[in-house]
């Protein structure tokens, strides 16, 4: 027999955690545009970042 | 908070990408640049056995004049990458407040341990830092695996620190190794034209690069976020 153990999350917390989703969201957006972007304008201006952080590159 | 958050990460963004660019000419740029002359080679050798180097395309696109020009994007792309990387870090950070964990510039600095261990160690396992010119696997599949592993990372750190559950702990514990049980792309064998001393050089430098970095950006976003708070 599975006892659920009922997680609150009230109304108030998630609205509270929006601001940091806003801010983890950008940031992933912004990290997406400097190590993964396909197009080689993009790629050609950003290589040597993306070499010297490890992104996947070429 | 959103305020809070973004004026944290964009203070310790820019100093940590400053920093970072800074760090990036004492050897890894040095590097690049050497593996760019084998790499032009390989790709000339290449043209004249007839075959197709991946490199056509991009050549006649538009890239940055080498020079003040290329360093200058490249100073940017640094900028931007901090920033990008200290949104993650303080939006995390804002969420572990929520749940009454404290922050300062110690704990900051645990935190940035654990951005570097996410963002550049996990990956680096399975797809060590690459020199342009060696061979590697097929670039989409060594993107997605990158970004496998940094989300496994990621939510197994954060569940082996923040829950008390064992069973969950184990979860977690399965999902920082998972990724590299399934394993990275494999790079072809075979010959490339980059001397493996300048690529152990260039994985060395990287990663202690991150390193630095990573740690900066964790105590200066700790100690920011607690001065806005």
């Amino acid at each position: 027999m599975l006892h659920a153990t009922t997680v609150h999350f009230p109304a108030t917390t998630l609205r509270a955690a929006l601001p940091a989703v806003r801010a983890i969201l950008f940031g992933a957006f912004v990290i997406y545009g400097v190590g993964f972007a396909g197009p080689a304008t993009i790629h050609n201006a950003a290589h040597d970042v993306r070499h010297a952080f490890a992104f996947p590159c070429h | 908070m959103l305020r809070r958050i973004f004026l944290t990460a964009l203070i310790a963004g820019t100093m940590a990408g400053l920093f970072a660019a800074g760090l990036q000419h004492l050897k890894l740029i040095p590097l690049i640049a050497a593996a760019e002359v084998y790499e032009a080679a390989g790709a000339q050798a290449d043209h004249q056995h007839g075959a197709a180097p991946a490199h056509d395309a991009a050549a006649a696109e538009w890239e940055p004049a080498p020079g003040i020009e290329r360093a200058g994007y490249t100073l940017i792309a640094d900028l931007l990458a901090g920033i990008g990387f200290a949104l993650l870090l303080a939006g995390a950070v804002a969420l572990a407040r929520l749940r009454g964990y404290g922050i300062d510039g110690s704990s900051g600095l645990l935190w940035g341990a654990a951005g570097f261990a996410v963002f550049a160690l996990a990956p680096a396992i399975g797809l060590p830092p690459e020199l342009p010119g060696m061979s590697a696997a097929e670039l989409a599949a060594r993107q997605q695996w990158w970004l496998l592993t940094a989300a496994a990372t990621a939510a197994g750190l954060g569940v082996v620190i923040f829950t008390r559950q064992v069973p969950v702990r184990v979860l977690g514990a399965v999902l920082l190794v998972l990724p590299h049980l399934i394993g990275a792309p494999a790079a072809p064998h075979g010959a490339t034209g980059v001397p493996a001393e300048l690529a152990a050089e260039f994985a060395t430098a990287s990663l202690a690069t991150a390193a630095a970095f990573w740690l900066l950006l964790g105590s200066v976003s700790g100690w920011l976020y607690r001065r806005f708070e």
